[in-house]
């Protein structure tokens, strides 16, 4: 749906997108993640024709975004970070403008509106002036905006930025929920949001692409090995960690154990696997087969957060090792 | 045309949903109806006084007070124009609303031509506020209406000019004050301009004067239909759109 190839944005005196490639199938939701001024904005604009690239390309559908530009804004929506609303204006008076704006009229218009207030759940404020709304509001209105037309692309930057935590699930359920029917890009400088509503992840730092991929590999790819969490518990008195600490170790694919946190009768352990081998049902059988009580086994996959600061380290300190540019799935 | 017709009624619900409209109305309104009260009181005082000295001779509505007072109308309009353009893309540019409007499917000469026109479609309303009182002038007396219509498109002409270079100058700044002022500044020259042909016959003043916007309307006031004087206008209004649609494209490249 969305082909990025060697994009690059100069400025006068600094580049803020320097040669990303990437593409984004149908019907995904993909993060755009980096830090403040990593030039998520920049990129999104030029994806949304307001920003020409330097050099490089877009298509949207197909369609180039320097060539084609009429035919690349029908079929994007997009929400900048600070939702586009005229204060003065009334909340539908404001989505029949964008509808007008975007090509539809009459019964047509009147019905997308009436859709969208209902999807994004502001049909009770309809009749207000966006002025007075509250930032949710603005918020969900902003994205009301963006789908009116039913674009096969929506590309939001930050959308659940300055957002209080009700309204940031709110939105998030909602973007997800717009996932199917659309292709989705959303930035966002917030890991566990990507964790959360994103099939695939595209992190840039400084202009530059670190990584993309899906999110699954990625968090997998930092660490490489599988990484489990579990708690054992037996009968009080004759329980003793250590015991199951050197019984885990001697489990065959097992790298390393850590007794995490320890209680009366029961204890955490967090367990590395060897790289690629794959110790969950070993490790339970090992346990039930000694007498203690297996109560919890979890993966402990590694947060986004900290494959996002090893990815960027990594980018800085050893920049002749490039992390693999993974091809999107 | 019809993303034109859009953009033009969106910015006249803009107008007229803050009392930005009803202010400049209110306001050209009373300046107006001072003069036009001015105008027809000495014109009263005038007649009387011929009437008195015993030789009277015959005073012509239209030259005594529609004349005049149509050329006031270009300068107080000189004060308003600003006030009409300056928020037309400084404020869409400080809020952020210039990315939709460029990351609709619309033309840039279509969001222009659509703000230009509600300009010029409020400076109409306000132009109806004379043409009340104009109207006084018919129900008591018999001025003839050719000239006026003639003056009016004059004043249309003049203030579609004067209203394209403010869209251009608001295109260049977020600070709707700023393009305010440089607009009224920028109106304000263009009008004096023509005080050079006063004592200078050179090449250059001629020049000057020609660029002034107050010499092409002399011959509208009088009920004369230019073309000269039309194409001066239109050119102006040709220029200040073209820069504006020249400035909003280098504002995607800068940006």
């Amino acid at each position: 749906m969305i082909k990025v190839t060697q994009l690059t944005k100069r400025y006068a005196r600094t580049t803020a997108v320097d040669q990303i490639s990437f593409e984004v199938a149908k019907g995904r939701i993909v993060g755009f993640l980096g830090p403040n001024g990593a030039g998520k904005t920049t990129t999104m604009r030029m994806l949304t024709c307001f920003l020409p690239p330097s050099s490089g390309t877009a298509t949207v559908a197909g369609f180039d975004v320097l060539d084609r530009p009429l035919e690349v804004k029908k079929r994007i929506g997009y929400l900048p970070e600070t939702p586009p609303i005229y204060p003065e204006m009334e909340t539908s008076e404001y989505l029949q403008f964008v509808g007008k704006l975007k090509g539809l009229s009459g019964a047509d218009l009147a019905k997308r509106v009436d859709y969208v207030c209902g999807r994004c759940a502001i049909a009770d404020v309809k009749s207000k002036l966006l002025g007075k709304l509250s930032k949710g509001y603005r918020q969900r209105v902003g994205l009301a905006q963006a789908i009116i037309h039913n674009p096969d692309v929506l590309i939001l930057d930050e959308p659940t930025a300055g957002l209080d935590p009700k309204q940031i699930n709110e939105t998030r359920d909602l973007i997800k929920d717009l996932a199917g029917e659309h292709t989705i890009i959303l930035s966002t400088h917030i890991l566990p949001e990507v964790e959360q509503t994103c099939e695939q992840v595209i992190i840039i730092n400084k202009g530059k692409l670190v990584a993309t991929d899906s999110v699954r590999n990625l968090q997998a790819r930092a660490r490489g090995a599988e990484s489990v969490l579990l708690e054992v518990a037996g009968r009080p008195g004759s329980f003793e960690a250590s015991l199951v600490l050197q019984k885990l170790e001697q489990l065959p694919g097992v790298s390393r154990v850590l007794c995490k946190e320890q209680m009366d009768a029961r204890a955490v352990f967090e367990v590395e696997s060897k790289k690629e081998s794959f110790i969950r049902g070993d490790l339970a059988r090992a346990i039930v087969q000694s007498g203690w009580d297996l109560n919890e086994l979890r993966p402990a996959a590694m947060s986004l957060e900290e494959v996002f600061l090893q990815l960027t380290e990594n980018e800085t300190s050893t920049p002749e090792e490039k992390p693999a540019e993974v091809q999107a799935s | 045309m019809r993303n034109v017709w859009i953009i033009c009624r969106k910015e006249l619900g803009s107008y007229f949903a803050s009392p930005v409209a009803y202010i400049l109305l209110i306001m050209f309104g009373l300046i107006f109806g001072f003069f036009f009260w001015n105008a027809l009181g000495a014109f009263v005082f005038e007649s009387i006084q011929s009437q008195m000295s015993g030789q009277s001779f015959p005073m012509n509505l239209n030259e005594w007070i529609i004349r005049p007072l149509l050329s006031n109308v270009g300068v107080i309009g000189l004060f308003f124009i600003p006030l009409i353009t300056m928020r037309l893309f400084a404020e869409e540019k400080r809020t952020g609303t210039i990315e939709l409007l460029a990351t609709s499917p619309v033309r840039d000469v279509e969001i222009i031509l659509g703000k230009w026109l509600a300009s010029v479609v409020l400076y109409i309303c306000l132009l109806l506020f004379t043409a009340i009182n104009f109207g006084f002038l018919f129900k008591y007396g018999n001025p003839d209406w050719k000239p006026i219509l003639v003056g009016y498109l004059g004043l249309l002409l003049q203030a579609g000019a004067l209203l394209a270079i403010g869209t251009f100058i608001s295109t260049l700044t977020k600070n709707q004050i700023i393009a305010g002022a440089v607009t009224f500044g920028v109106c304000l020259l263009l009008w004096v301009l023509e005080w050079v042909s006063g004592y200078e016959t050179a090449g250059w003043a001629r020049v000057l004067a020609y660029m002034s916007v107050i010499t092409h309307f002399e011959s509208f006031a009088k009920g004369v239909l230019d073309s000269k004087d039309v194409i001066f206008y239109l050119t102006v209004i040709f220029l200040g759109l073209f820069f504006t649609a020249r400035s909003m494209e280098s504002l995607r490249w800068r940006s």
